[in-house]
């Protein structure tokens, strides 16, 4: 990648954190969600980790990973909603005639995805330890668990951005983004501990990539963390994050060729 | 002596949109550099995809393309350098300043440091946006947004600017003042502006040659003058009372001395006198003995809403409402068989 592309590709990166950043509203909403999600969930089923598999006694220990990846891929998938709008505003287009690197275009999105979802997660997890949440493992298993999240936010991010440019309909990524985020939560291990899910639940939750990136930070966030763990679950998120953004760069050249 | 190479030279250009939409069928446009000129025709005719596909934004299926003497679809690169574009729809980001959607265009040019800002500073300036160069780009008017967004066009000082449709959507007085910046940018030594609108005053007042384009291709073209002169003598336009008998009416005007070019739409009757005063009494009197009621009588000296019905066949406010009903049914009617 030339050095024009990486300065070009951080300009974009700019331009779209600084939109997010002058949307307070947006801001303090994906902020305060989390917190809600901790405070609702954290109550409701405080008692289920007397249930025993949990590998803790307290339940915000075991919520926390769950509550930021499930905040990573709440906010990723809108991602196409922006790309959208920049469509049909006209924005892509005037980008497109200038000589800016059309990698550069692309790699924004995933960039400003990453650095969105890192914060986010980052706040999750002080507001876990004002809340006395305890993370034994320490920094390292921290880092993580964001950089978990950060693969299953490009991966979800990038697929929202190829479903922007090839439907062109808000309505769709309203509609699919609803369908999907309820049966991802709830078919994962983000309230619940495997041991205690229907099997056939485990099951399918073994597919599911917001799984992988809740097992691979609850693993690195234990006091004894299973390496081989970590590195399966997070080999194959970094494996499906890159099939993701090639998926969106093709709908991204699919797209120039259609205007 | 070598004339120099056109700014732009497109030739036979072919685009279809899925669906059997044809776009452009076998475009052809020449512009001589440090010239304006003007794409004028009624939405649909293909102006805008004209504009996209000289501004390597989409690809034709056929012809070939060339602009500040770069081929758009071998360099599409080099043609990006060369020129400036101001399309329909404004593509200035919202919630940034004005001068920051400039900074970052100017970047994306390579613009940097001291010369940058100079720049910036220089356009904010010149396009009356000194004041509101610090504001959020929501909050601006339709005249500042399109006198930002044709700024944007400008940053890296482009051999050839693109406008497309400047002033659609402006409210008179922003439109006047549009007409005036533009006027000015011509002004500017060696730019070349190439201009599409579907206002006839416009292309009148601002294009040194026009080209009129209908269904994809250019019908006819020349300076105003040239396309106005060849009209002869006056337009005389009728309006009936009621809808006469096409036929008819055509067959009876027609043999009338010193009168051409009949046209009878509805209401409407339209021809072409060598004195449209003197004409006008006769031409009453044999719609009177032809039983059609007159309700007002007008003549005019010729306009290009004239010389667009000569070469397009039909009406240009015809035009428009039929590029209009065309996006529910494909099916083309043919020329003055409207209704």
């Amino acid at each position: 990648m030339s050095t024009d592309t990486l300065t070009q590709t951080w300009y974009m990166t700019q331009r779209q954190l600084m939109a997010i950043v002058r949307q307070p509203v947006f801001l303090v909403i994906s902020l305060i969600q989390p917190v809600i999600w901790l405070f609702l969930f954290g109550n409701l089923f405080k008692k289920v980790v007397e249930l025993g598999g949990f590998g803790t006694t307290s339940y915000l220990d075991y919520l926390i990973p769950g509550i930021v990846v499930m905040s990573a891929l709440g906010s990723s998938m809108w991602a196409g909603m922006g790309t959208l709008e920049e469509i049909e505003r006209g924005t892509l287009n005037r980008f497109l005639t200038t000589p800016v690197s059309r990698s550069a275009l692309m790699n924004a999105n995933v960039v400003q995805n990453g650095i969105s979802t890192a914060v986010q997660s980052v706040v999750i997890v002080l507001l876990g330890l004002l809340g006395g949440a305890d993370y034994p493992g320490g920094f390292g298993g921290l880092l993580i668990l964001v950089v978990a999240s950060i693969l299953l936010g490009t991966v979800f991010g990038a697929l929202s951005n190829a479903l922007g440019m090839l439907v062109r309909q808000r309505e769709s990524i309203i509609g699919i983004n609803t369908f999907l985020l309820l049966p991802l939560t709830f078919l994962s291990s983000a309230f619940m501990a495997p041991s205690q899910m229907p099997s056939w639940m485990q099951h399918i939750a073994d597919f599911n990539p917001v799984n992988w990136a809740m097992i691979a930070g609850r693993s690195a966030m234990s006091a004894d963390p299973d390496w081989s763990v970590v590195l399966g679950r997070g080999g194959a998120l970094l494996a499906l994050a890159v099939a993701a953004v090639w998926l969106s760069t093709r709908t991204f050249r699919s797209y120039q060729k259609s205007v | 002596m070598s004339t120099p190479a056109p700014a732009v030279a497109a030739r036979a250009l072919i685009k279809t949109y899925p669906g059997d939409v044809t776009a452009l069928n076998g475009m052809d446009v020449t512009v001589e550099a440090g010239t304006v000129f003007g794409l004028l025709g009624p939405n649909g005719a293909g102006k805008s995809t004209t504009v996209k596909i000289l501004t390597t934004l989409a690809r034709p299926d056929s012809g070939e393309a060339t602009v500040a003497g770069h081929d758009v679809l071998r360099h599409p690169d080099r043609v990006r350098r060369a020129i400036g574009v101001v399309a329909q729809k404004s593509g200035a980001d919202p919630v940034a300043t004005g001068r920051e959607n400039l900074r970052l265009q100017g970047r994306l040019y390579g613009l940097k440091g001291a010369a940058l800002t100079r720049r910036v500073d220089e356009l904010l300036e010149r396009f009356d946006l000194a004041e509101a160069g610090a504001r959020i780009v929501r909050g601006y008017s339709g005249g500042m947004l399109r006198r930002l967004d044709v700024a944007l066009g400008l940053v890296h000082r482009p051999e050839v600017l693109f406008l497309d449709e400047p002033t659609t959507g402006l409210d008179p007085e922003a439109r006047t003042a549009m007409w005036d910046e533009i006027s000015r940018l011509a002004g500017d030594e060696g730019l070349t502006i190439l201009l599409t609108t579907h206002y006839l005053e416009e292309a009148d007042r601002l294009a040194e040659r026009i080209a009129i384009v209908d269904r994809g291709r250019v019908v006819v073209e020349g300076t105003p003058d040239e396309l106005k002169g060849e009209l002869r003598g006056d337009a005389v336009h009728v309006e009936l009372r009621k809808e006469g008998d096409r036929v008819v009416l055509t067959a009876v005007l027609s043999g009338l001395p010193g009168v051409h070019e009949v046209l009878v739409e509805g209401r409407r009757v339209s021809v072409r006198a060598d004195d449209g005063a003197a004409a006008v009494p006769a031409l009453l009197a044999a719609l009177e003995r032809a039983g059609a009621a007159v309700a007002a009588a007008t003549v005019a000296r010729p306009s290009l809403d004239d010389v667009y019905l000569r070469y397009a066949g039909r009406r240009f406010s015809e035009a428009e409402s039929q590029s209009r009903s065309q996006s529910q049914s494909p099916e083309l009617l043919p020329a003055g068989d409207a209704r």
